[in-house]
């Protein structure tokens, strides 16, 4: 019977949460900790610099418009990719919560397949569809509608279809979710109640859903602008985004200081976005979507 | 429910639905569709039209020393990772279900975050660390990076599959005179297979399949496949990286179907006719 005071004992707790919480101590606190502090290193040239203290690199960061530039067009892409993906994205999601079709695990997979696909691929795959020899400029030119390919890859539209291509099922999967928990009786009885359909969706299908659909757009934005791998293989080198920016400043110029600065600088501005939504949402809502 | 008087409006809507869903379904499969054609395409350079069958650049890929050499890097990375993951992120989603302690919710919502940065800012912030305490690059510290990419989402599956497992099982084993562990051992992890299963396949994915932070933090001198895959890309788009790619749609896409069906045989009698049981 002394069991029953040690059955969830929080000492054996902490035990079994000790690996993953070395792991995030070293791998995620500690070096968003010491980049933090390295904002302020002073850069002395390629690859070398001392700790002397300095604020010149975030005063390099606020004054030089290059670095604001980049962060606006970062932000504007991602808003556009998510604001896509949520328009996209939730036709799907309804369709395969409201489907009559008996094999829906059928369509949700087709989902998740994407999913397993390697990103590289699934991004270069692209210049198989829009580049000069792709599907579409192959075909139009045999139909004789156009004389000359068009030009469609390494431009900002191709990077954000990229990005798309990348984030569409994360926003349906949120957006399935948060549909599934809606209580389909709440929908016969709107119906009953001499609501038309669309009535019925305006009123009690969408808000109920919105908490999926705003898991998804801050999932979407978040990783659109994050990302690194699209601007780089679907984009010229003027729709490179913060992501590139900074691998380039810490891979190429070497300098750290400055690419710690700017990767401060995008989990700063990226987690602002994901306190609102916090404060507003809660976080179980993207757990769920996370976990599919 | 679906009888309720449909209406002209509800079903033209319907249709758009149905339509919309169709182009974003072709929409997600036409680029990977035409890379796997055009893999078998006879012609020199990578693209359309089709000059003719062949499979010379399978055979040109089996005799790439460098990308071979990758593809066993990432295996074995993804591999260790797998595993590794698997086990630390069961054990923290079964205290994180089962115990109560101080610092809990904080700590879930932690374990959560790597998901959510973005790679790139994780890839810095690593480098910028070992830079600091002057380490060099290493094999144990591009696994360790990938197990923290992976750890969130084989925390979430077996907290969601902890949450369906009643403690009363484990109580009563233990009542009966189990340790924690042997309880642990003979009654959670059984019930906890699927989501052990789907953990594993879930890690080797991502790890397989990581570019950015790869890129920040592999030694010297190695290349994972994506990271190999971006380098031939930098020069060019030829039919071998189409190649090259289906065999990476067969290898990411195989297992884990094969690792789902074994899962659907395992939780097949339990799940049968139920909607959902992990509800939340």
């Amino acid at each position: 019977m002394n069991n029953r005071w040690t059955l969830y004992d929080p000492r054996l707790a902490w035990m079994l949460v000790a690996p993953v919480l070395l792991l995030l101590i070293f791998f995620l606190v500690l070096p968003i900790a010491v980049m933090a502090a390295y904002t302020f290193f002073t850069f002395v040239t390629a690859g070398v610099e001392t700790s002397a203290l300095t604020t010149a690199n975030w005063q390099e960061f606020f004054t030089d418009s290059y670095y604001s530039g980049f962060l606006l067009k970062t932000l504007r892409v991602g808003a556009i990719t998510a604001l896509l993906c949520g328009v996209l994205g939730y036709f799907p999601a309804y369709f395969i919560w409201a489907t009559s079709f008996r094999h829906k695990w059928l369509l949700l997979l087709l989902l998740i397949v994407p999913f397993w696909i390697s990103f590289t691929i699934r991004t270069f795959s692209w210049i198989n569809i829009l580049g000069e020899q792709g599907v579409i400029n192959v075909a139009l030119l045999k139909m004789g509608i156009i004389n000359e390919p068009l030009q469609m890859l390494y431009n900002e539209g191709a990077v954000i279809l990229g990005l798309l291509h990348f984030l569409l099922p994360y926003m349906i999967l949120n957006v399935y979710v948060s549909l599934e928990g809606i209580d389909r009786t709440l929908i016969s009885a709107a119906r009953s109640m001499g609501c038309t359909s669309a009535q019925a969706f305006r009123e009690v299908t969408l808000p109920l859903s919105l908490p999926g659909l705003a898991a998804g757009l801050l999932l979407c934005f978040v990783l659109a602008a994050g990302s690194y791998v699209t601007p780089q293989l679907l984009g010229s080198g003027r729709d490179a985004l913060f992501g590139n920016l900074i691998y380039d400043t810490i891979m190429g110029e070497l300098n750290w200081p400055m690419g710690a600065t700017l990767s401060i600088v995008l989990f700063v501005v990226l987690g602002f976005f994901a306190a609102i939504y916090t404060r507003y949402m809660g976080m179980s809502q993207i757990v769920k979507g996370l976990a599919g | 429910m679906k009888a309720a008087r449909p209406n002209r409006e509800g079903k033209w809507a319907w249709r758009l639905t149905g339509f919309v869903t169709l182009c974003v379904y072709i929409f997600m499969f036409a680029p990977i569709v035409a890379t796997v054609i055009l893999s078998f395409n006879a012609s020199m350079f990578g693209g359309f039209p089709m000059t003719g069958f062949s499979l010379q650049w399978y055979a040109k890929l089996m005799g790439n020393e460098a990308v071979l050499t990758a593809f066993r890097t990432s295996l074995w990375i993804a591999l260790v990772t797998a595993v590794a993951t698997t086990a630390i992120g069961v054990v923290t989603a079964f205290a994180l279900v089962r115990f109560e302690f101080p610092g809990k919710q904080a700590l879930s919502t932690l374990v959560i975050l790597p998901a959510l940065v973005p790679e790139t800012i994780l890839g810095v912030g690593l480098l910028v660390l070992i830079k600091a305490i002057d380490q060099p690059r290493t094999m144990l510290l591009l696994v360790l990076g990938h197990i923290l990419l992976a750890v969130p989402y084989v925390v979430l599956i077996a907290q969601a599959r902890m949450v369906g497992i009643r403690r009363v099982y484990e109580e009563a084993a233990l009542s009966l005179g189990a340790s924690r562990f042997s309880s642990f051992r003979e009654i959670t992890l059984p019930l906890l297979i699927p989501a052990v299963v789907g953990g594993v396949l879930l890690a080797f994915t991502i790890s397989f399949d990581n570019t950015s932070a790869s890129l920040f933090w592999r030694p010297a001198g190695v290349e994972t496949m994506p990271t190999q895959i971006l380098s031939m890309l930098k020069i060019s788009i030829s039919p071998e990286i189409n190649a090259l790619g289906t065999v990476m749609i067969l290898v990411t896409v195989g297992i884990p179907l094969i690792g789902g069906l074994i899962l659907q045989s395992l939780t097949k009698l339990k799940r049968r006719g139920e909607p959902k049981e992990e509800v939340r």
